[in-house]
């Protein structure tokens, strides 16, 4: 699985902390940051710490995805909305300590308190929803799986083309808004269609997501308007990231344990 | 029981059998808009109402109607757990088909008087609850003054700001006819006002979904909801008030 170099881990907005002696304003936030890494800077007689999380950009260029999602939807679903719930967190991180320091993925787990989301959940779920959903897609996407994914799909599913309905069927199911998964099961150890409402993603139950697709109206409206059929056929024919959903499993199968390994016989 | 309330709704609401049925069950229809669908311009555009109207509105209907046969053949059957999954489905789409059948009628052209405030009962409730329509409109669009350090009104601002980002949202003015009062309400997905309390009488509703506004608004939810009260049927509101408070 090194042919290609992706980093499969989804926490992917930049963590800034920085501490500030009362009085001090807080900084601007640079919205537009590239780096992955977490860097903590503590000093003596510091009294207060504050996080910020920035917006990462999706992984190619808002027109890249054209025709199929167009770049006037990726200005205002990424610029607008995903922007919206970076600098909505952000705010009601001001507030906290308790919640410092973590990566994308603890703080939606922390902050969904099992089942009881603390305020935080719905900005932070949806700050990791959107980043999970840019990296499922890419210029060029769709076709079908290969290698290890193609297999365990039609080892859950039968075969693709079941698998494809049902990701369909789930997605024109949906009430409201929300988004639907193709996740690994952790203790069930298989995959499986789910979908979510609103703002909850499968690491809440500990499950491993493989891909999603952002049900919410303002995902597809433009484009689409009302024709949500189309848009989930053309998700899955022109955009799904299967790559990318490679290199997802290959980590997944690391933490949960698919089987035994074919081991060839001499 | 479910059926007779079913059947006596379908009457209130001037419908058409459906063929092949025998029963004494009617199925819902899609009602007209009370105007053209551009005469609510510029405030909502033709291309909005028109896919508002004939594609979500109609949808609702028919899945509603759809739901609607499936529970009455689960009751048949006493088909326990059929009767209790559709339970969702009926809520959602009923509740969609309820809540934009009043919409419709909350909204009037600008000509037809839409826009402009309520006349006495009404008009003077608001004032004597709310300080001023203006005070009102603030609190729906859940503005408020921009004082920073007022909890209720930052708490209040972040609560509706959540709650909008996490579900799509309805905004309503209520009346409790139990209590001779106006509220605000906000109810999430298509859940109907009653779901807020069973007192709670719709004078005006607002559909915050994004499909209502997105075309014209893009994400700028706030432009909408500032825009729409050029367009709210005040007479409609007046008229149900005078009905329960008279």
């Amino acid at each position: 699985m090194g042919s290609f170099c992706y980093h499969t881990f989804p926490a992917s907005s930049h963590l800034l902390v920085s501490d500030f002696a009362p009085g001090f304003k807080s900084p601007k936030l640079p919205y537009l940051s590239k780096q992955q890494e977490r860097w903590f800077s503590r000093s003596q007689g510091a009294s207060k710490i504050f996080a910020y999380y920035g917006l990462r950009e999706p992984p190619y260029k808002l027109d890249a995805l054209e025709p199929y999602m167009s770049r006037k939807t990726l200005e205002k679903h990424w610029g607008g909305h995903h922007r919206n719930y970076v600098e909505g967190l952000n705010k009601q991180l001001e507030k906290t300590e308790v919640l410092y320091g973590c990566t994308m993925d603890e703080l939606v787990k922390v902050t969904y308190n099992n089942g009881n989301p603390l305020p935080e959940f719905n900005n932070a779920a949806q700050v990791w929803n959107h980043d999970f959903f840019w990296d499922s897609m890419q210029p060029g996407g769709g076709d079908m799986p290969k290698l290890g994914v193609l297999q365990q799909i039609e080892k859950d599913f039968g075969s693709f083309t079941n698998f494809r309905e049902k990701f369909v069927e789930a997605a024109l199911t949906l009430f409201g808004s929300g988004w639907v998964w193709l996740v690994l099961k952790r203790e069930e150890r298989r995959l499986a269609v789910i979908k979510t409402s609103n703002a909850v993603c499968p690491l809440v139950w500990d499950d491993i997501p493989i891909i999603s697709l952002d049900m919410w109206e303002h995902a597809y409206y433009l484009d689409y308007k009302n024709d949500k059929g189309k848009y989930v056929n053309v998700f899955m024919d022109h955009l799904v990231s299967w790559n990318v959903a490679t290199g997802r499993m290959a980590r997944a199968e690391a933490f949960v344990n698919l089987g035994e390994p074919k081991i060839p016989i001499a | 029981m479910a059926l007779r309330r079913v059947s006596k709704k379908s009457i209130e609401l001037g419908l058409w059998h459906s063929h092949g049925l025998v029963r004494e069950f009617s199925t819902f229809s899609l009602p007209n808009l009370p105007y053209d669908y551009w005469a609510l311009e510029p405030v909502i555009m033709t291309e909005i109402m028109k896919l508002h109207h004939q594609q979500h509105h109609q949808s609702y209907v028919t899945n509603y109607n759809n739901a609607l046969v499936r529970l009455e053949h689960a009751l048949t059957m006493a088909d326990s757990p059929t009767i209790v999954r559709l339970q969702s489905a009926i809520k959602f789409n009923g509740g969609g088909h309820i809540n934009h059948s009043i919409f419709w009628k909350n909204l009037s052209p600008v000509k037809e008087l839409g826009g402009e405030p309520p006349k006495p009962s009404l008009g003077s409730a608001i004032d004597r609850q709310y300080g001023s329509l203006d005070a009102l409109i603030q609190k729906v669009n859940a503005e408020g003054a921009a004082l920073q350090g007022s909890g209720w009104v930052v708490s209040f601002r972040n609560f509706f700001e959540q709650l909008s980002e996490l579900h799509q949202i309805l905004k309503w003015l209520a009346l409790d006819k139990e209590r001779k009062q106006l509220s605000v309400e906000t109810t999430a997905d298509q859940d109907p006002l009653v779901t807020e309390g069973s007192a709670l009488v719709p004078l005006i509703g607002i559909d915050v979904w994004e499909h209502a506004y997105y075309l014209q608004y893009r994400d700028v939810k706030s432009n909408y909801l500032k825009n729409i009260w050029k367009v709210i049927n005040w007479k409609y509101a007046s008229e149900i008030y005078e009905k329960e408070c008279p």
